[in-house]
């Protein structure tokens, strides 16, 4: 009997995880869909949903009036590198707080999380005015750096409950054998985290991809990623939604194939520590 | 050379003496095995000397430099870890390997020394594996192997054998001795087990609370402890101590008496008893026994004993072998 209704329950629950699933994911599947459609029939109503003439034109019409290119390379340079800027911050970082903790080292941390709970645009006049007189609006090195700052809180915390899991011995064992500082991060440390920091990059790649607030704030054309290229669709073009989802499927494509092909590693990435 | 000399060497954690202050002289080539119970101190003064920790004073003299203030690499030691502490990402080769590498050797240098400490230690076969694939014993050994090629002034064992089963132990404990006698190196050895301690040491540190308890050889420690607390803990079975009439006896505040050290008898003797359990190992025999007047005991007697539980039988301690204390557990002269 109650053999019976686990089993009943557990099939309750995986109807719910479904509907659940399909609920999030039906907005990025009508999004697909709609980027194939004419514009007439992407407003007809009722909806079609496989019977319409599939096109390409939306496409083509994308990469002919905006440049997507440009725009996805953008977003490649500040995702990738606003990561590896943070990566050599956060790898010496979370190192200290493993390590060598204080009695301080759990404040620190949480202080650093705190200031994501800031909203971003409380500092976004100072921020632009600093931008505005220095020279970096609409400029990469610029956005990179906000990003990286934006994110390191998490690329830190990440990097911290992976380090935690790596016994100090080998690194002392390192120590004694005449390892430097350095060598020993660079030789013992970082080859036993290379899972850790696998995810903690595929993380942040995604993250900084997908930032839009800072992109949209602080660029205009030189400098402007992905978000931007959708942005530029959404107001003055607001009524053509098939291009408008043609220009979204073409930001999010990258991403979500690297995180469709990511998954495993981002799951145990996000959970490390959490179980065991 | 390793000779290693530790003057007046502090350790405090926060507000905790965890070494209130050790003097020690260890000689060049010496096995010294520091022992105590968990807590005392012992792994803590080991990573001392490693330089794995910093001291809060004092000096720590290598071959007559103080090298307290010196970086661990600095010191010239190698250490092997209670967990081997090996690098998983590296096949065994690159992980005896490493510390030639740090120290700048060429290569052809470090194919000779690594393949003659894998020589050494049984572990040609193995070089190319990774530590995930070696057994526990193997996986000593690189750890051993890794310590031995730096060619070190003096060699740290951090309890290098409890993370093995009984019958390895046994094993690695040899190896370690033979090792020693063949290289001739000092080492500084800790262990909780008294057993490696009398086994292996030319020279065994009793630790108890980050003090030294005695230092002295093993037999000496067995036949003249300094105190209750060494008394205790060096000899297994572990000492009985008697007080009240049988003390007042031979004028101090308390007698102890190792369980091989009493005569059993049937008929009579100086303390009548009752015999719980009866452990028959036969080369030997432990009586574990309920002492009128004293309460439990523990007798080893050689040999098989036709004793079990129930049996009436009477002890008379061996007199030359009777440690008296006084009420601080300082031991006496022997009468």
């Amino acid at each position: 009997m109650e053999n019976k209704q686990t089993v009943l329950g557990h099939i309750g629950f995986s109807i719910f995880a479904w509907i659940v699933g399909l609920l999030i994911f039906f907005p990025i599947f009508w999004m697909v869909l709609t980027s194939f459609k004419t514009e007439l029939e992407a407003v007809s109503m009722p909806p079609a949903f496989f019977d319409f003439d599939w096109t390409l034109e939306n496409y083509a019409e994308v990469q002919a009036r905006s440049d997507y290119f440009r725009f996805a390379l953008n977003s490649v340079i500040l995702s990738v590198g606003s990561t590896l800027v943070g990566l050599l911050f956060a790898v010496p970082c979370a190192w200290a707080m493993a390590f060598n903790p204080t009695k301080r080292t759990k404040d620190t941390l949480l202080w650093m999380l705190s200031t994501k709970m800031m909203p971003p645009v409380g500092v976004l006049v100072p921020i632009y005015l600093v931008f505005r007189d220095w020279g970096l609006l609409d400029t990469r090195f610029g956005l990179i750096m906000v990003l990286f700052l934006m994110n390191l809180p998490i690329m830190v915390w990440m990097l911290y409950t992976y380090f935690k899991e790596i016994p100090s011995d080998i690194l002392e064992a390192a120590r004694m054998d005449g390892a430097t500082l350095l060598k020993e991060i660079i030789f013992v440390l970082l080859p036993m985290a290379v899972p850790g920091i696998a995810s903690t990059m595929l993380l942040n790649i995604i993250l900084a991809w997908n930032e839009a607030f800072w992109t949209l704030n602080l660029t205009t054309a030189d400098a402007a990623p992905l978000t931007a290229f959708i942005a530029s669709y959404s107001s003055p073009e607001g009524l053509f939604w098939a291009k408008l989802s043609a220009a979204s499927t073409l930001a999010v494509a990258p991403i979500l194939i690297i995180g469709w092909f990511s998954q495993k590693q981002l799951v145990r990435g996000l959970t490390f520590g959490a179980v065991k | 050379m390793g000779a290693i000399r530790l003057e007046n060497v502090k350790k405090t954690f926060g507000t905790i003496d965890v070494i209130p202050g050790v003097d020690l002289d260890i000689n060049d080539g010496e096995f010294v095995v520091f022992v105590g119970p968990s807590g005392c101190g012992k792994s803590t003064l080991l990573r001392l000397i490693a330089g794995l920790e910093d001291v809060t004073d004092g000096k720590i003299l290598i071959d007559g430099i103080d090298v307290a203030n010196e970086p661990p690499a600095k010191r010239g030691l190698s250490m092997v870890f209670q967990s081997y502490a090996l690098y998983p990402h590296m096949t065994v080769y690159n992980n005896i390997a490493f510390g030639l590498k740090m120290a700048g050797e060429s290569k052809a240098v470090i194919k000779e020394k690594v393949q003659n400490a894998a020589k050494i230690l049984n572990l040609t076969d193995y070089l190319e594996r990774r530590p995930g694939a070696l057994s526990g014993g193997q996986r000593q050994r690189v750890a051993i192997g890794r310590a031995i090629v730096r060619n070190p002034a003096a060699f740290l064992f951090d309890e290098p054998l409890s993370n093995l089963d009984a019958a390895l132990r046994v094993n690695m404990r040899l190896e370690i001795t033979g090792l020693h006698q063949d290289l001739k190196t000092t080492m500084i050895y800790v262990t909780h087990d008294q057993v490696e301690a009398m086994t292996m040491a030319d020279k065994i540190v009793v630790l108890q609370a980050g003090r030294v308890e005695q230092v002295g050889k093993p037999m000496d420690l067995y036949s003249n402890p300094a105190n209750k607390f060494v008394a205790g803990f060096i000899g297994s079975p572990k000492m009985n101590f008697l007080g009240g009439d049988y003390a007042k006896k031979h004028n101090c505040y308390e007698i102890g008496i190792r369980p091989e050290h009493f005569t059993i008898s049937t008929e009579s003797g100086d303390i009548a008893a009752t015999v719980k359990i009866a452990e028959h190992l036969g080369a030997e025999t432990y009586l574990h026994i309920n002492a009128d007047g004293v309460g439990p005991m523990t007798v080893r007697a050689t040999g098989e004993v036709p004793l079990s539980e129930h049996d009436k039988i009477w002890l008379t301690p061996e007199p030359d072998r009777i440690h008296r204390f006084d009420a601080q557990g300082t031991a006496l002269a022997k009468q």
